[in-house]
C-alpha cells in the first residue's frame, strides 16, 4: 500500500493548506479580539512567597480609574482656631444634640462642610426644611434627613473613636507595591461623611433584606423555595451562594467560621450549608473591596491566622464595626424613613464593606479623612449638649419660644 | 483523497439489512430477538454505527428509565417552581436553579417537608433507583453476549463515587445536608465550600490520587485514539486481528510508542491501562470524600501533621486572630 511521492506531496500540501487555514483564522480572532477590546497590561502584586499565586491582579488602566475615581475632595472651610473661651453652639442654638460642644465658628463650619460632603446640591435645606414646608428651621426636627444625619454624625464619631482598628490600621499596609498606590500618608485615615455619602444624599452602596428568600420560604412550603440561595444577585457576586451574604454576619452575630483547627475532630456537625454562607460573604468582601482572596488569605489555608497576612485582622474588625453600625445605628433608625427610602420590605438601608469601601481595599485611596475634622473624631461631652427630645417634644419646646 | 484519514467523523458506512447480532443457533437463541424494527442514520453514522435499535428494555430497563425519567422531571419541575412556572426565567436561571437536600436541623430524617428537601429525597431516590437498574442491565447485557463485565465493574466505579457523595457519606456524617446539591451552579458551589470547610481537599492524597488517574485517563485517551487513527489506513481498527501479524497497523503502532518513548504497550495492555486509569479515578476519588469530615475534619492540617504540606519562608506581616486577643 505504499503511496508513491506525488500522492505523500499532495498530502503534505493539503495538511499545510489546512492547518495554515486554520491558523490563519485564530491568529485573526486573537488579534481582532485584541483590537476591539484592547486593555493595558495586567499588573501583578506579589504578596506571597514567589510561585505559589499570592497576589493581587489588575489591569493597568483600571488601577488608574480607581485612584481617579476616588480622590478625597479637599476641605472647603477652614477649620478655625478655638481655645474654648468662646460661647458654645448649644448655648448658642436650640437643640444642638451631639455638636454643642463646638465653637459657634467650628459649628458652622462644620455645618457647611456637611453641605459639601452629602447635599452639595439641595444645600442646607436638605436637612434643614421642614416637611411641613416651612424653609430653613434649623432648629426644628420636623425633617427625617436631619434626624438621620444626626445619628449619622454619632455613628462617625463612634467609629473614629472605636475602631481604630479598622478605619486608621496600619497594619493593612501590604506589600511595597500595593503601597504604593497610595499616595497620601496613610498613617491616619479615619473617615468622615464623603467616606460613604461621596456629594450624595444617600450612599450609593447599601443593602437591603432580601424581599424574596424572606418571605418564600412562608409563601412556597411545596415546592419553589430556594434556600436562600440559587438566584444570582450583585450581593452574592451572581454565584449561586446566599442571596443576602449580610443579615447573619453584619446585623445579626451568626458564627462565620466553619473549618475545623485541628486535623482529626471528633464533631461530625453539618456545615456545608454554613460553609456557603460564609463564603457569599467573602464574596461580598472581595468584590467591596477590589480585591482577591488572597489579600487576606492564603488560600492554601483559608483558616489559618498565623499564614494570614495582617489585613485579615484589619477586616476582621472591620465585620465587627459593620454588625455594631448596624444594629446600633442603621436598622433602629428604620421608624424615621419615610417609605422609598426603605427596601422591599420596609427595612431600613444598611451599611456593607461596599458602603466605604465602594472597590477599594482603602476607601478613598488611603486619604486622612479626620485630621482637618476633629468635630468627628469622638463624641462631645455629654453635659455640653441639649438634651435628646422626641421631635414632639422638640416642636413643643420650639413653638413655646 | 489525501485528507481521507485526517477527519474527525466516520468515513466509512455499511448499509444493508438491518442486523441482530449472531446467528441465532450460535448460542441461546432467544436472547438475540431484540424486539422489532432498527434503522439506519445517516448523521448518526458519522459519529459511530449509523444503524439504530432495535431497542429492548426489559424489565430492568423500563425501571431504570421510568425512575430516571422521574428524578429528572422532580428536579426539573421544582426549577420551574422556582421561577413561578415562567418558561423564559426557567430557560434565563437554568444555571443558577437547584434542588438543595435538606438543612442540617433535619438530619437523617426522610420526612422533611416538600418545600424543604424533601423532594430532594425523593428525586435521589429515584435516581439511585435509576441507575442501579441500568448497572444491572449493563451486567446482565454482558454476560447473555458471553462477554466479561468490565463494562460494569468501570461503571459501578462511578456509581461508588456517586453513591458516596449522596448516600453513604451523608449518611456517616449523620445529616443530607451532606449530600450534593442538583443544580450546576450549585454543585459547583457546593465543592468549593465542601473543599474550603475541611480544609482544602487538594491536600488529601486520595483526591491528589483522583486528578493523577483523571488527567491520566484524559493522556492515555489521547494517546490510544491518536495511534489508533493514525494507522487506521492499514486497518488499524481492526486492531485484535492484527496482533500477531508483523508489518500491521498494530505493529506499527506498538513500533512507534517504543520509538518515541522505549516502551509500548501492547494492544491488549493499553485497553487495561484505560480500564484501570478511568476506574481509579472514581474509586480513589470515592475514597478520599468518605475519608472527609467522617475521619479527617482538616486535610491541611493532617498534611502539616504528615510532613507534606511545604513551609514557604515569610513575605509578609501575619496576622493574629483578634476573637482570642492575640
Amino acid at each position: 500500500m505504499r503511496r508513491n511521492e506525488d500522492d505523500l506531496k499532495a498530502q503534505f500540501r493539503d495538511n499545510v493548506i489546512v492547518a495554515g487555514s486554520v491558523l490563519t483564522v485564530m491568529g485573526a480572532l486573537v488579534v481582532g479580539t485584541w483590537l476591539l477590546f484592547i486593555r493595558t497590561p495586567v499588573e501583578v502584586d506579589q504578596l506571597g512567597y514567589r510561585g505559589v499565586a499570592m497576589e493581587q491582579v489588575e489591569f493597568a488602566d483600571d488601577k488608574l480609574t480607581k485612584v481617579a475615581m476616588n480622590v478625597a475632595p479637599e476641605e472647603v472651610y477652614e477649620l478655625e482656631p478655638d481655645d474654648g473661651s468662646e460661647e458654645r453652639a448649644g448655648e448658642i442654638y436650640e437643640n444642638v444634640q451631639v455638636l454643642g460642644h463646638l465653637s459657634d465658628e467650628n459649628f458652622t463650619r462644620f455645618m457647611a462642610q456637611i453641605t459639601e460632603w452629602v447635599s452639595p446640591e439641595a444645600g442646607c435645606g436638605y436637612c434643614h426644611n421642614n416637611a411641613d414646608g416651612e424653609v430653613e428651621n434649623y432648629a426644628s426636627d420636623n425633617n427625617y434627613a436631619k434626624v438621620v444625619s444626626r445619628r449619622m454624625i454619632q455613628m462617625t464619631m463612634d467609629i473614629n473613636a472605636n475602631y481604630d482598628a479598622h478605619v486608621n490600621s496600619i497594619a493593612a499596609e501590604g506589600t511595597e507595591a500595593t503601597a504604593t498606590r497610595v499616595a497620601q500618608d496613610d498613617s491616619i485615615a479615619g473617615v468622615n461623611c464623603y467616606t460613604c455619602h461621596r456629594g450624595k444624599n444617600v450612599p450609593e452602596y447599601l443593602w437591603f433584606k432580601d424581599a424574596e428568600t424572606e418571605a418564600e420560604a412562608l409563601d412556597k412550603p411545596f415546592m419553589g423555595a430556594r434556600n436562600g440561595q440559587n438566584l444570582a444577585v450583585e450581593a452574592n457576586g451572581y454565584t449561586d451562594l446566599n442571596v443576602d451574604p449580610f443579615s447573619a454576619y453584619i446585623l445579626r452575630d451568626e458564627p462565620a467560621r466553619v473549618v475545623y483547627d485541628k486535623p482529626i475532630g471528633d464533631d461530625n456537625e453539618s456545615l456545608i450549608m454554613r460553609t456557603e454562607h460564609t463564603y457569599s460573604f467573602m464574596i461580598h468582601m472581595s468584590k467591596a473591596l477590589g480585591v482577591n482572596c488572597a489579600y487576606c488569605h492564603n488560600t492554601r489555608a483559608f483558616t489559618d491566622w498565623s499564614q494570614s497576612p495582617a489585613q485579615r485582622t484589619t477586616a476582621w474588625y472591620g465585620i465587627q464595626m459593620s454588625r455594631h453600625l448596624n444594629a446600633k445605628y442603621l436598622d433602629p433608625l428604620q421608624p424615621v424613613y419615610p417609605e422609598h427610602r426603605l427596601g422591599e420590605i420596609g427595612d431600613a438601608p444598611k451599611a456593607n464593606c461596599a458602603t466605604c469601601h465602594q472597590g477599594n481595599y482603602k476607601p478613598l485611596n488611603g486619604a486622612d479623612m479626620l485630621s482637618a475634622y476633629p468635630s468627628l473624631a469622638a463624641p462631645g461631652p455629654a453635659d455640653q449638649q441639649d438634651p435628646a427630645l422626641s421631635p414632639e417634644e422638640v416642636e413643643a419646646k420650639l413653638n413655646a419660644n | 483523497m489525501s485528507v481521507e484519514y485526517q477527519n474527525i467523523f466516520t468515513q466509512v458506512q455499511v448499509r444493508g439489512p438491518v442486523e441482530a447480532g449472531l446467528p441465532a443457533d450460535t448460542l441461546v437463541p432467544e436472547i438475540w430477538e431484540r424486539g422489532k424494527g432498527g434503522f439506519f442514520s445517516y448523521w448518526v453514522g458519522k459519529l459511530g454505527n449509523a444503524q439504530i435499535g432495535p431497542f429492548y428494555l426489559g424489565t430492568l430497563g423500563v425501571i431504570s428509565i421510568v425512575f430516571g425519567t422521574l428524578a429528572f422531571n422532580i428536579i426539573g419541575f421544582n426549577y420551574l417552581s422556582q421561577v413561578d412556572w415562567h418558561i423564559g426565567e426557567f430557560i434565563r436561571q437554568l444555571f443558577w436553579l437547584s434542588l438543595d437536600p435538606p438543612a442540617p436541623e433535619y438530619g437523617l430524617s426522610l420526612f422533611v417537608p416538600l418545600g424543604e428537601g424533601g423532594w430532594w429525597l425523593i428525586s435521589s431516590m429515584c435516581l439511585l433507583i435509576a441507575v442501579l437498574f441500568w448497572w444491572v442491565r449493563c451486567y446482565s447485557r454482558a454476560v447473555q453476549l458471553g462477554m466479561g463485565t468490565h463494562v460494569a465493574w468501570a461503571f459501578a466505579s462511578a456509581i461508588w463515587l456517586f453513591l458516596v457523595l449522596g448516600l453513604i457519606r451523608p449518611i456517616l456524617m449523620g445529616s443530607w445536608s451532606e449530600a450534593v446539591p442538583y443544580g450546576i451552579f450549585s454543585h459547583l458551589d457546593w465543592t468549593a465550600a465542601f473543599s474550603i470547610r475541611y480544609g482544602n481537599l487538594f491536600y488529601n492524597p486520595f483526591h491528589a490520587l483522583s486528578i493523577a488517574f483523571l488527567y491520566g485517563s484524559a493522556v492515555l485517551f489521547a494517546m490510544h485514539g491518536a495511534t489508533i487513527l493514525a494507522v487506521s489506513r492499514y486497518g488499524g481498527d481492526r486492531e485484535i486481528d492484527q496482533i500477531f501479524d508483523r508489518g500491521t497497523a498494530s505493529e506499527r503502532a506498538g513500533l512507534f510508542w517504543r520509538w518515541v518513548m522505549g516502551f509500548n504497550a501492547s494492544m491488549e495492555s493499553i485497553h487495561r491501562w484505560a480500564w484501570w486509569f478511568a476506574v481509579l479515578t472514581t474509586l480513589t476519588g470515592g475514597i478520599g470524600i468518605l475519608l472527609t469530615g467522617t475521619v479527617v475534619d482538616n486535610w491541611f492540617l493532617w498534611a502539616q501533621k504528615h510532613d507534606f504540606a511545604p513551609e514557604y519562608p515569610a513575605t509578609y506581616t501575619p496576622a493574629v486572630d483578634p476573637s482570642i486577643g492575640g
